[in-house]
Order: C-alpha cells, then sequence, then structure tokens
C-alpha cells in the first residue's frame, strides 16, 4: 500500500472517530454521574440518524436547512434523553444497579421497533453537506470536505467538553457527583436535577453524533447495537468516565479500523491474511489487551468500592415448602408429553434449554458477583462445538457429550483475563470476547459456515423423535441445573460468595478469590456448553445468532427478571422470557417494542424480580400469620 | 433548633438506633460521646438525611425534615461534616468550596472562600492543589471549610478529631468555638473526652443505639461511674 494510501486512510480513520467520539463521551458522562450503563446509547445514537435525515429533508437541502436539521436532531434526542431519565430511570434509582440496565435495554427494543414504524425498513442516505460536498486533493487523492469538517469537530467537542466541566459550576457539580454523589447530595446538590442534565447532555451528544453521519453512511435498523459495542470499546479502552480517554481511545479505534479495511488482503510467509476482516474483532483485541495491561482503561482511575456497603442478601437453601414445589414441577414436567402436542413440547424444549443457560449465568453473575454481558460466547461454543465434532468427526452423542468441555475450555481462555477485572470493566471484557467469538464464527466461511451458520444438525435417530429429545433435555438441562445449585452450597459456592462480599477479607482466611472466580467462570461457561450443545440438536442448524450480543443480553434479562439474589429467580424467569417472546412474536410485527413494555412494567412493579416478589409475599404472608 | 425525638433508624435488617432523643440549640456545642458501633454516625446521618429513620420526628429550626432528602436538609441550612472526610480528591481546593457553596441565609454567618482561609490559613496556600494530594489533617479542614460555605446556621461534625496530630487537634477545637463564637448550633461525636471537654457544653453518651445519660459537661465530669461505665476502654 503507498503512503498516500496509508494517509488518506488515517483521514478517514480519524472521520469517523469524531462521531464515535460523540457518541462515547456521551456514555461516559451518563455512566460516570449517575453510574447507568445506558444500553440504550446506541439508540439514541440511531434516532439522531433517523431524525435528522427527516428534518433535513423537511427543511430542504440549502446550507441553513442542513446544518439547522442536523443540530436540532441533536437537541431533539437530548429532550427525549432527558425525558426518558425523568419519567423511567428516576424511579429505578434504589434499584440495584442491573436493574437500571435492564431497563435501558428495554428501551433498547422499544425505540428499535418505533424506528422500524416510523421510517420503515430502506436504508436511508441522507444528502451531501451543502457548503461542503465537494472534495479536495491530499497527496493525490481526492479527500471529501465533509470528512475535513469531522476531523475538526472531534477535538473541537472535545475543548468545549472539557470548558464545560471544568470551567462552569455545573462541570464542578458533576466531577463532585462523579466522585461521591452521596456527598454532593449531603452538601446541597440536587442529585435529580444534575442527572436529568447530564443525561440530556449525553444524549445530545449521542444524537449529533447519529445527526453527522448521515451524509456519510446510511440510516440502517441495525446501526443501534453495532454503534454501541464500539461505544462500549472506546469508553472502557479510554476508562469510564474520562472525556480525554474516550477521545484518544476513538482515535485510535477508528484509524485501526480504517488501517484494516485499507490494507486488505496481505500475502506474507506463503500465508494469506485477510485484514479486512479484521475490522470486526480489532477494536476488542484492543481493548481485552489494554484492559489486562491498565485494568481502568488508559486515563481511567480505578473505581473505589460503592460508598454504602452493599452487602447481598443471603443466597437461601429453598424452603422445604419451595422443595416441594419444585420437585413437583419435575414431575409434571416428566408428564408433560403425556398431554401436550409437538408445538408445546418444543417451545418446552427451548424452555429447558434456556432454563440452564440462565442458571449458569445466574452462577456467576449473583454468587460470584461477576457481571458477565457476554454469556452467549459459551452457548455458541458449546452449539458450534457440538455440530462441528458432529459433522466431521463424532456421532451425536459423544458430539453431545464434549460439546460442554470446548465451551469450558473457551471459558477458562478467557476467564483467566475476566477475573482479573471487576464491575463495569469485567462485564466489558465479557462482551468483548463474546464479540471477538462472534466474529470468528460469523466470517470463517470454510469452517464454521460463516453468516448461514450450519445446518442438518440432527440428533441420533433414537433420539429423533420430539417426545425422546424433550426427555433427553429435561434430564441434561434439569440435572445440570441441579448440579450448579448443588455447588453454591458446596464450600466452594460459599467461597465464591466470601470472594464477591469481600475479597480481602475472603483473601485473608485463605481462599484465594481470583482462582475460585476463574474456575467458576469456567463451570458456568462449561453448562452454558451445555444448553447451547442441546439447543443445536434440537434446532438441527446453528447460526452466528448463538453467539450474538442480543442472545447474551436474554440472558441477562432472563436472569435479572427472575431475580438475580434468589436461587430459582433464572429458571422462572427464563421459562416466563422464552414463553413470552415465542407467543408474542407470533401476534405481532413489532415484537420486541411489546417485549420492551413488557420488561420495563416488571422492572418497575417488580424491581426485586419475580422470584424475590414471590419470596417477598411469601414471606410478608407467613410473617403475618406466626405473629 | 435541632432536635430529635423518639428515633428508630435501620440499616436493612440492622437496627441501629432506639428510640432516641436529644436536642441543641443555637450558639450550644453539644457532643454524642460513646464508643465504636455505638450509633454517633447513624445519629449524625440520620439528622442529615442520608439514614431515612424508621419512625420518630427530626425537627431542626422548627421544621421537621425527617422525611426529607439529604440536598434539601442541606439546603435548609443544616451542615454535614463526614467522618471518613470524603473531600472530592478529583477537585482542587477551590473547587470542592465550589461545591459546598449555597446562597447566603438570614439568621446565619456568611462564609467566603477568603473568610474561610482567614479560619483555615493552611488552606489559603493550596487553593488550586487536588483534594489527592493533601494530608489528613488539611482534607479534614477542608471538609469542615467545604461545609461551611453552605452558610450553615447548624453543623453536624463526625469525629472530627480522629486521627489528627495532636497540634492539629487543637486547632481544630479553637475553630469548633470559633464557629459557637458565630453563633452556630454544633453537634460532634466523639470517641475522645478530652477533646470533647475542651469544646462542648452538653454531653449525650450513646450506647448501643441508646442514650444511656445527658448532662453538661460539668456534670459529667463529676460522674466518676457514668464515664467508666461507658466511656472507658
Amino acid at each position: 500500500m503507498s503512503f498516500s494510501a496509508i494517509f488518506v486512510q488515517l483521514l478517514n480513520g480519524l472521520a469517523s472517530a469524531s462521531s464515535l467520539f460523540l457518541v462515547a463521551a456521551g456514555l461516559s458522562l451518563i455512566f460516570g454521574v449517575t453510574r447507568i450503563v445506558n444500553f440504550a446509547h446506541g439508540s439514541l445514537y440511531m434516532l439522531g440518524t433517523y431524525t435528522a435525515y427527516s428534518l433535513v429533508q423537511w427543511f430542504g437541502g440549502g446550507i441553513p436547512g442542513f446544518w439547522s436539521g442536523v443540530l436540532l436532531s441533536g437537541v431533539i434526542v437530548g429532550l427525549f434523553g432527558a425525558l426518558v431519565e425523568r419519567l423511567l430511570l428516576r424511579r429505578l434509582y434504589h434499584a440495584p444497579e442491573l436493574l437500571q440496565l435492564l431497563a435501558t435495554f428495554a428501551l433498547v427494543l422499544i425505540i428499535s421497533d418505533f424506528t422500524l414504524w416510523a421510517w420503515g425498513p430502506e436504508d436511508l442516505l441522507g444528502p451531501r453537506a451543502p457548503g461542503l460536498a465537494g472534495a479536495i486533493s491530499i497527496a493525490g487523492r481526492r479527500f471529501p470536505e465533509y470528512d475535513l469538517f469531522l476531523i475538526l469537530l472531534g477535538p473541537l467537542v472535545l475543548g468545549l467538553l472539557w470548558l464545560l466541566l471544568t470551567r462552569t459550576r455545573w462541570g464542578t457539580l458533576v466531577r463532585a457527583a462523579t466522585e461521591d454523589r452521596e456527598m454532593a447530595g449531603a452538601l446541597g446538590v440536587n442529585q435529580a436535577w444534575l442527572f436529568t442534565s447530564v443525561f440530556a447532555l449525553g444524549s445530545f451528544l449521542a444524537g449529533l453524533g447519529g445527526a453527522i453521519q448521515i451524509p456519510r453512511e446510511p440510516a440502517v435498523l441495525t446501526m443501534d447495537l453495532s454503534i454501541l459495542s464500539d461505544v462500549f470499546v472506546v469508553v472502557v479502552v479510554g476508562g469510564m468516565g474520562s472525556i480525554p480517554g474516550a477521545f484518544l481511545a476513538a482515535v485510535i479505534i477508528g484509524v485501526l479500523k480504517a488501517m484494516c479495511i485499507g490494507i486488505g488482503n496481505v500475502h506474507a510467509f506463503g500465508i494469506d491474511f485477510s485484514f479486512s476482516k479484521l475490522t470486526l474483532v480489532v477494536e476488542f483485541i484492543v481493548m481485552a489487551v489494554v484492559l489486562v495491561i491498565r485494568p481502568w482503561g488508559l486515563f481511567g482511575r480505578s473505581q473505589g468500592a460503592p460508598r454504602a456497603a452493599s452487602t447481598e442478601p443471603p443466597l437461601n437453601l429453598p424452603s422445604p415448602a419451595l422443595q416441594k414445589l419444585l420437585l413437583a414441577g419435575l414431575i409434571m414436567l416428566a408428564l408433560l408429553p403425556l398431554a401436550s402436542d409437538r408445538y408445546t413440547l418444543v417451545l418446552m424444549t427451548d424452555i429447558l434449554v434456556f432454563a440452564l443457560f440462565a442458571v449458569s449465568l445466574h452462577f456467576i453473575m449473583g454468587p460470584a458477583g461477576m457481571h458477565s454481558f457476554g454469556h452467549a460466547a459459551y452457548f455458541g461454543l458449546g452449539a458450534y462445538a457440538a455440530a462441528l465434532l458432529f459433522k466431521h468427526v463424532l456421532p451425536m452423542e459423544l458430539a453431545l457429550a464434549l460439546a460442554p468441555f470446548a465451551a469450558g475450555l473457551g471459558a477458562l481462555l478467557f476467564g483467566w483475563f475476566c477475573v482479573r477485572l471487576s464491575g463495569v470493566y469485567l462485564a466489558m471484557l465479557t462482551l468483548a470476547f463474546a464479540q471477538i467469538a462472534w466474529s470468528v464464527v460469523y466470517q470463517w466461511d470454510s469452517f464454521t459456515g460463516g453468516s448461514n451458520g450450519m445446518v442438518g444438525v440432527w440428533p441420533a435417530q433414537w433420539l429423533a423423535s420430539k417426545t425422546t429429545f424433550y426427555y433427553l433435555a429435561l434430564v441434561l438441562c434439569a440435572g445440570g441445573t441441579m448440579v450448579l445449585w448443588r455447588i453454591l452450597y458446596s464450600p466452594f459456592g460459599y467461597g465464591l460468595r466470601a470472594g464477591r462480599d469481600s475479597p480481602l477479607r475472603a483473601d485473608a482466611i485463605g481462599i484465594d478469590v481470583r482462582r475460585q472466580q476463574w474456575l467458576g467462570f469456567a463451570l458456568a461457561g462449561t453448562f452454558a456448553g451445555l444448553a447451547g450443545a442441546v439447543y443445536a440438536f434440537s434446532k438441527g442448524s446453528i447460526s452466528p445468532d448463538a453467539l450474538s450480543i442480543p442472545r447474551s443480553v436474554d440472558g441477562l434479562v432472563m436472569v435479572l427478571m427472575g431475580g438475580i439474589q434468589t436461587l430459582t429467580g433464572a429458571v422462572a424467569g427464563a421459562a416466563v422470557f422464552t414463553w413470552l417472546q415465542d407467543s408474542i412474536s407470533r401476534q405481532t410485527e413489532f415484537w420486541r417494542a411489546l417485549l420492551g413494555g413488557i420488561i420495563l412494567f416488571l422492572v418497575l412493579v417488580f424491581p426485586q424480580g419475580i422470584a424475590g416478589f414471590i419470596r417477598e409475599r411469601w414471606e410478608a404472608r407467613s410473617g403475618r400469620s406466626e405473629a | 433548633m435541632l432536635e430529635l425525638k423518639g428515633v428508630n433508624s435501620a440499616y436493612g435488617r440492622a437496627h441501629i438506633l432506639f428510640d432516641l432523643s436529644l436536642s441543641a440549640n443555637r450558639g450550644e456545642v453539644v457532643v454524642l460521646l460513646g464508643r465504636n458501633g455505638a450509633g454517633k454516625s447513624t445519629t449524625l446521618k440520620t439528622l442529615i438525611g442520608l439514614v431515612r429513620p424508621l419512625s420518630g420526628e427530626i425537627s431542626f429550626g422548627g421544621r421537621r425534615i425527617e422525611q426529607l432528602e439529604a440536598y434539601q436538609i442541606a439546603r435548609l441550612g443544616l451542615g454535614y461534616v463526614p467522618e471518613e472526610r470524603r473531600i472530592f480528591t478529583d477537585l482542587s481546593v477551590m473547587e470542592n468550596l465550589e461545591v459546598g457553596r449555597q446562597s447566603p441565609r438570614t439568621g446565619a454567618p456568611q462564609w467566603t472562600p477568603e473568610k474561610l482561609f482567614g479560619l483555615f490559613p493552611n488552606l489559603a496556600a493550596m487553593r488550586t492543589r487536588r483534594g489527592a494530594h493533601m494530608s489528613g489533617g488539611e482534607q479534614q479542614m477542608l471538609t469542615i471549610a467545604r461545609t461551611l460555605m453552605g452558610n450553615p446556621s447548624a453543623i453536624l461534625l463526625d469525629e472530627p478529631s480522629e486521627g489528627l496530630a495532636p497540634v492539629i487537634v487543637e486547632q481544630m477545637a479553637n475553630t469548633i468555638l470559633e464557629l459557637k463564637q458565630e453563633g452556630l448550633c454544633v453537634l460532634l461525636s466523639e470517641q475522645n473526652l478530652h477533646f470533647a471537654n475542651l469544646v462542648a457544653d452538653r454531653a449525650y453518651i450513646i450506647e448501643k443505639g441508646h442514650i444511656r445519660y445527658q448532662g453538661t459537661m460539668t456534670e459529667l465530669a463529676a460522674n466518676e461511674q457514668i464515664r467508666a461505665t461507658y466511656l472507658s476502654i
């Protein structure tokens, strides 16, 4: 590649870095002050793009029309963000942090369907920017003027934000609240107002970041999640809460991605290597490397433990009554095929699979306190291992038996890195690894079937009927759940909880917390892999969706819907979620919005999760009858 | 000026304060004495609204405040200086003061950074220094100065002498007496009887969340038995 080509790619990278920075700065600000990981941030970006597209069309093409349309889109999205904060998130500040995350994910679903409803499924490309529609010649190549404008916009916004944060009272209060919001409150700072304004500013930046994209990239319905993972990476690499960090990280990642596209295929040492295929993973590789070397990102600082020591409630053994209930449920599940049709059996098999998946996620999230945003990686690894082993070498039974261990090995490898971090950083790294696994599977056409996945992954003859397979799933998934639950009440399980509540004290009494967490992570991965393997054979095919981000989020939703600090919550959450998804996706085209609405409702009404809610009722009732 | 009546407080399921009642007046320094874990900090946190009481009445300047948020209570003119100092380490001295700033209120002394630097001369020399780069004693000065920027009419001090060098402790005692001179109501928690003797007019002794004794400092000094039972180690 010639020097001038490299140079132009460098400029390209810088231009895309600007939009990335705007969105990331918004996310970082919001996280810093409210401690909310705003999953809906990518959706705000998407809204910005679509709104700008419409406004610019409506205002007409001239210079004032275009630029006021772009700016106004940012303002509209900012107001929308403020509204979301006031009407929704404000009710959840006293709820567990993860629940706020669930609420923002529900918003993702709703906004996604709203966009589909309002703008339709076609990609929409905006007009060129009037006044900057031309191109200039750089090193003998033509380079769009608009991209030069974007290159300048990034540092400009960085400078303005810096002034805002260091030279105004508002900025001082924001920085104070980022560090210790309770103390700021005790000094008379109204957090509610501060949170709303930060949310508005963050959303404005996201909307503006989306709006400035219209001359460069078409508005598409998938842009919410694709920018979200980019932005997570930028914020984590830069350091959560650091605006200059976000800028540096956006530049690094924007440039590296552009370079990978620019370099393309390279033939060296007799090997063909495609750099453009690396584009999807390069940012996650950067993130993994940075987090291992600097666990809090380039400019981030160690987050102190939360001020109010939040000890989790104990994980009680199921009461005798509940144990009887579980046993009765199991018997009913065993008798189910006698009284149900084929469709119900398939749905029930799905529910069993996802129950085990959710229980394995709960295993590391609840008792071990490691919040994984990428648990689908192990589900998918298990599914793909089963399919590949079956296709290439082994009979189905052996493939099914070995696949979980492949997932376990993957979890052992990824987990080694993950347990070195904690909190949001750990969550982001798990997400990064899942995305790497997804990219590999998605792009390795010759081995994994690429985006088409693999078909013909059918169970052995004797397991082929839906009923027999249902029993197989019941034995494996219920069995796996029992094993995981049993482990939680073994010394190993107690050690995990000790490590979660006080790593320092656990260390001091001789528990190797990190090793314990590592093994717990691998164990959870193994069982997720088992669920994945059963899933592959139940469907007869497998696609990269099995380890995509939405699948990971499904797992999170199940666990949180059920109630994270209950034992049986994950099962309840998986059952309700899978059933809901199945039944409403058959009702309406806009099932995502409906599902999002239901999640929001559940979050607002049962902040302690379904199982947690039932338990509280139960305790309140038995408490009263005792008294 | 400041009054608790029959207050009960808890962290989750742990009941900390039991039917606690106490009061403090304008221009008076009242000390809450007790051992570690007796409930001193919880009492102050309940007053400022960081812990919401289960039951009981709290009034400040004639207004009921037990249902208010911390920021609302602070804006009524009740200042709070936490035990762990909790200054904003990312912010400079001046910025820390800015966070505490509120508009002037009638009936309470009015503070500016310059006036505070008169009270805490050490701070004057480090206006742009970040909180992270200050010594413990300097941080303790800053945290009081920051609270005074809100022009409070009453101030809660959680173990102000803890972990300070003797010479600084003396300075702290003088500061508290100056605040009293300005007409502030001061309620402080202490384990250090010697320090309490330097500054306080009256004392309450708290043990396991119950008030066990109340009286003037002179009365307490005369009561060997009470001191032996509740305060000596």
